[in-house]
């Protein structure tokens, strides 16, 4: 096994992440599956570190837990707000900016 | 051209432990990618996807990155998930998807370039990185010749030197963060919408009804069951202390000292716990309250 | 003969452009300050320029060399074009100079009675003037540059004046008819000035008619062509005839000014003046002889079946100018019959006009000759004067058109050959048939029972407008005696055309002179037979044979034209329409609504749903990582 492995495992959670935005409507669940596609880099990061023998990858994924972690505070704040003003958490819902 | 394999030195071999575990855990994250996407009800998704963050947990931690795998399963999984296990309780419990698709051929290009999009990076990745050799971080964190003693001294001395400036940013991203959460998340409301302390206290008094909040179920409970009214101070049942939904039921009561608890072998001290309960001049078990029977203290 | 620079009065004959001109100018930019004296004013400068042309002419006369040049200013100066605007003052010009004042004058003097009562006497007058001017211009320019000046400016005063009254459907029609047809001539006036300028690089009279040997003959056949049809265009003849009995809508001055004296005879006057040119080119003399051939014939027949006394005039004026065509296109021999047929025709078809506005005048403005009759006694000057000119025009022995028809009518024998006695015969005959249905104009107005409409009262003109009458009907009967015996004429133009020839003859002209005679009786003869001896019906019989109503229907001419040009015409407007509408403003619109449609098809991508927008950048994901996967292993 080499970490080719891993790396491919990266990339198929990463595709199953952005389908799920795709196909999904519960804008939480959406949301979910935008955690799952930095996860899936994390791993990539991760796998990379240990591959140049540097540790920048690991560096670089614990900054990237920070900044999901502020983004899932106002991403879930705003989908509240939201939910508060139309009484819905769909993301079709919000399609006033159309043709 | 293999760019990162030319500029490798020889690297490590991967232990078969290491291969058992990914072996192990792979089919597990992945199906908790694929449970994540395609159950209908958000909380099993959110579910789903705590597992998978577990099994990456464990990935790093076989890769040389405890710190990290720690992180993310006491950051990540511990407080992120339950966030949103938090507000899915809030907005997205009742709010399940339905089966069919609103979009017409949404989840047809979805699949189809999903397909597309994981053959292509999947096949140019191996393609890529076939040969890449394993350096190991033991030269990094391993503690010989200077370099640091473990992976957290490790990632302290490249966080605190060459990522300071990144890591204060992030710090100051953070604090906006929570701020902006307060900000977004606050009701604008009218003064004088929602009575304050002050006058919720004042309009008890003024009812002269019962001055005091009311007691919660089970206060002064004699029984081990919420189905047990609390007891005023006088003994009698309180009726407003039930809880709403649950009827009033007979329990099972400890005796009282002092009536028949001598043959019981309860609590062979003196007074007993009721005698911090005080006698009320010996009535056993009162009336039940019904509805209606008393006026409530 | 040598043309000389002008000296003297000569030197001052731009006057005779100028004072009309200036008459116009006053009246139509005075405006209302000017209608109370705009027409004295008016008949003024016509008078004024007729003193001028007469004291010119005496001055004329007397000198050696009788041309002289006046140098005004230089029009147009552009390197390689050059023209000088300039007067040529020699015998041709003056005679022109006078006909046209002095008729001018007369008419002037009768229109003051004539539109007494009209609104817009003023802007007449006004007209009048600038037509005057106009024509002066066009006979005394020195090159055809000026004669086009003038030309376009008689064009212009024409159709104002037709369409004077211009309230008046059928007279604005008939003007843009007039207008319209005298361009298609003006066309070909312009393109003979064109090949002048290109070939010889000059269009003075003089640079041209001295170079006109250098020409190959082919060119100066085809500027002999186009003259032509500038001239045919002018004058009314064939196939530009059908304009002129139209023009008889506008009032009978114009009528009687514009064309029967002056600007239908501008188209005599250019090929005079162009002699050197067809005395070069016989195949264009020719056609000039057939065309006058032609139209006589046809302004004959046609005239013999008019029942508006305008119209039977105006088709006689057809008639005559073909002879004048007859006559300069037989050449040398000719110039000079036609010139004096010209003038005497100015005066008795002048006369015959005024008459005919007498006539009308006194019947309430009706033309139709079926409700006239017997205004011999109720009209006695307008009779005589108008009897006079009759008889001059129909050739009565010793009276102006005598002489001057015969003498064309020997030229043409004497051109010999068959082509002679076909010209000659026609000629003839186009007398024959003047004779009859000048006749029968004279029997159905003044002769006979009275036919009058209810509440017609013809009465005499008032002497303003019967003194001109009286002078022109002393021209009819004395013009053409001392145009051709007493002062000839050819010896006066001289300068112009040569020496006149005395060709043999081939009929003796007495010979002429009584076959014309008997002719003339004939016609007369005929005339009282057909329409003097029985009643004449007021209305117009019905049925008719297949010449009369060929004849009623002026041979046709109109329906021609009409499926010749205006159906064609009108069908390549549409057409172009059509294809303006479809084609251009298709084009344009198409492409407003293609990009409308297309941009608001495009617009329905914008969903509003974020899942559609990421699919897109799915999408987009999918293409990048393929085209790197693409260039990095392929």
């Amino acid at each position: 096994m080499t970490i080719t492995n891993y790396l491919v495992l990266a990339a198929i959670l990463f595709t199953i992440g952005a389908v799920g935005v795709l196909v999904r409507r519960n804008a939480i669940v959406v949301f979910m599956c935008v955690e799952l596609m930095l996860n899936s880099v994390n791993l990539t990061l991760v796998t990379f570190a240990r591959s140049t023998g540097t540790v920048d990858g690991q560096l670089i994924a614990f900054f990237v837990m920070v900044v999901a972690a502020a983004e899932v505070v106002v991403g879930l704040a705003i989908i509240m707000s939201v939910y508060r003003t139309r009484r819905s958490a769909s993301v079709d819902d919000v399609n006033l900016l159309k043709y | 051209m293999n760019v990162l394999a030319a500029a490798a030195t020889e690297g490590v071999e991967i232990g078969t432990g290491e291969t058992v575990v990914f072996w192990v855990l792979a089919p597990i994250a992945l199906a908790g990618a694929l449970g994540m996407v395609l159950s209908r009800n958000a909380v099993h998704s959110a579910l789903w996807l705590v597992n998978t963050m577990l099994a990456l947990g464990v990935f790093y931690v076989v890769q040389e990155a405890p710190f990290l795998g720690a992180v993310q399963i006491i950051v990540y999984t511990g407080a992120i998930m339950i966030l949103f296990l938090f507000v899915l309780m809030l907005v997205g419990r009742d709010t399940s998807d339905s089966v069919v698709e609103t979009l017409r051929g949404q989840r047809i290009a979805a699949i189809v370039l999903g397909i597309g999009f994981a053959g292509l990076v999947g096949a140019g990745i191996a393609e890529a990185t076939r040969d890449l050799p394993v350096t190991g971080l033991e030269a990094v964190q391993g503690g010989a010749g200077g370099a640091a003693d473990g992976n957290v001294p490790a990632i302290a001395e490249l966080l605190f030197t060459r990522y300071l400036l990144a890591f204060e940013v992030t710090s100051a991203l953070l604090i906006t963060a929570a701020v902006g959460a307060m900000v977004l998340a606050h009701t604008e409301r009218e003064p004088g919408s929602r009575p304050s302390q002050k006058e919720l206290s004042r309009a008890r008094f003024l009812s002269g009804e019962h001055p005091q909040t009311l007691p919660g179920p089970g206060v002064y409970a004699r029984a081990n069951s919420i189905a047990a009214p609390g007891r005023l101070p006088d003994g009698s049942p309180s009726p407003a202390s039930f809880s709403t939904g649950v009827q009033p039921q007979v329990v099972d009561e400890l005796p009282h000292t002092g009536s028949v608890g001598a043959e019981r072998d309860g609590l062979a001290h003196s007074g007993g716990t009721d005698a911090a309960l005080g006698t009320l001049g010996g009535d056993t078990t009162g009336p039940v309250p019904g509805s209606g029977e008393g006026a409530p203290r | 003969m040598e043309t000389v620079p002008a000296s003297g009065l000569i030197a001052a004959s731009w006057l005779l452009v100028a004072l009309p001109l200036a008459g116009a100018a006053v009246l139509l930019l005075g405006g209302r300050r000017t209608d109370r004296w705009g027409h004295l004013l008016a008949t003024g400068t016509v008078v004024a320029a007729f003193g001028i042309g007469l004291a010119c002419t005496v001055q004329l006369a007397g000198l050696d060399e009788r041309s002289a040049s006046v140098e005004l200013f230089t029009f147009i100066r552009t390197g390689n074009l050059d023209v000088e605007a300039g007067l040529l003052f020699d015998p041709l010009s003056a005679t022109f100079v006078l006909l046209i004042t002095g008729v001018g004058a007369l008419i002037h003097v009768y229109s003051i009675g004539y539109m007494a009562h009209d609104p817009g006497r003023r802007r007449f007058f006004a007209y009048l003037n600038l037509f005057v001017a106009a024509m002066l211009l066009l006979v005394l320019g020195n090159s055809y540059v000026a004669l086009y000046v003038g030309w376009e400016g008689v064009g212009l005063a024409s159709y104002l004046l037709i369409a004077f009254w211009y309230t008046r459907p059928a007279a604005a029609t008939a003007a843009k008819k007039a207008f319209i047809m005298n361009r298609v001539g003006d066309v070909g006036l312009a393109l003979a000035i064109f090949i002048m300028f290109a070939q010889l690089g000059t269009t003075s009279y003089a640079g041209v008619h001295g170079s006109v040997g250098l020409l190959a003959g082919g060119t100066v056949t085809a500027i002999g062509l186009l003259l032509l049809l500038g001239a045919c265009g002018k004058s009314g003849q064939f196939p530009l005839q059908a304009w002129l009995p139209d023009a008889m809508e506008g009032p009978t001055p114009v009528s009687a000014l514009i064309h029967a004296a002056t600007m239908v005879t501008a188209g005599v006057y250019l090929i005079a003046r162009s002699a050197p040119v067809f005395d070069s080119t016989p195949t264009a003399r020719t056609v000039v002889l057939v065309i006058g051939a032609i139209t006589l014939m046809i302004g004959a027949i046609v005239g013999c079946a008019y029942d508006d006394i305008k119209k039977v005039l105006a088709y006689s004026t057809v008639s005559q100018i073909g002879y004048m065509f007859l006559a300069v296109g037989l050449g040398p021999v000719g110039y000079a019959a036609g010139i004096a047929h010209l003038v005497a025709h100015g005066f008795f078809k002048a006369g015959l006009f005024l008459g005919a506005g007498s006539v009308m005048h006194a019947m309430g403005d009706r033309t139709d000759m079926r409700r006239f009759g017997g205004l011999a006694k109720k009209l006695p000057v307008t009779f005589v004067t108008f009897g006079l000119g009759y008889l001059a025009l129909i050739g009565f022995p010793l009276l102006s058109g005598y002489w001057t028809k015969d003498a064309i009518i020997e030229a043409a024998f004497d051109r010999g050959g068959t082509s002679g006695w076909v010209l000659g015969g026609v000629a003839v005959l186009g007398a024959g048939l003047t004779a009859f249905y000048m006749t029968r104009l004279m029997l159905m107005t003044f002769f006979g029972r009275a036919r009058w409409e209810d509440g017609v009262h013809p009465h005499e003109s008032p002497t303003v407008m019967t003194a001109p009458m009286v002078v022109l009907a002393v021209g009819s009967v004395a013009a053409g005696f001392l145009l051709v015996e007493a002062f000839p004429l050819a010896g006066w133009l001289e300068p112009v055309f040569g020496e006149p020839e005395e060709a043999a003859h081939v009929v003796a002209p007495l010979t002429v002179s009584i076959t014309l005679f008997v002719v003339m009786l004939l016609g007369a003869a005929a005339a009282w037979l057909f329409v003097g001896r029985r009643e004449v019906p007021t209305t117009a019989p019905a049925r008719v044979s297949p010449v009369v109503r060929a004849a009623r229907n002026a041979l046709y001419a109109d329906t021609v034209n009409e499926s010749l040009f205006m159906r064609p015409g009108m069908w390549l407007t549409r057409a172009l329409v059509w294809l303006d509408n479809r084609g251009v403003d298709g084009v344009v619109n198409g492409t407003a609504a293609a990009l409308g449609g297309s941009s608001s098809r495009l617009g329905r991508a914008q969903t509003g749903f974020v899942r559609s927008y990421a699919l897109g950048m799915l999408g987009g994901a999918v293409l990048v990582a393929g085209a790197l996967v693409a260039v990095t292993t392929g």
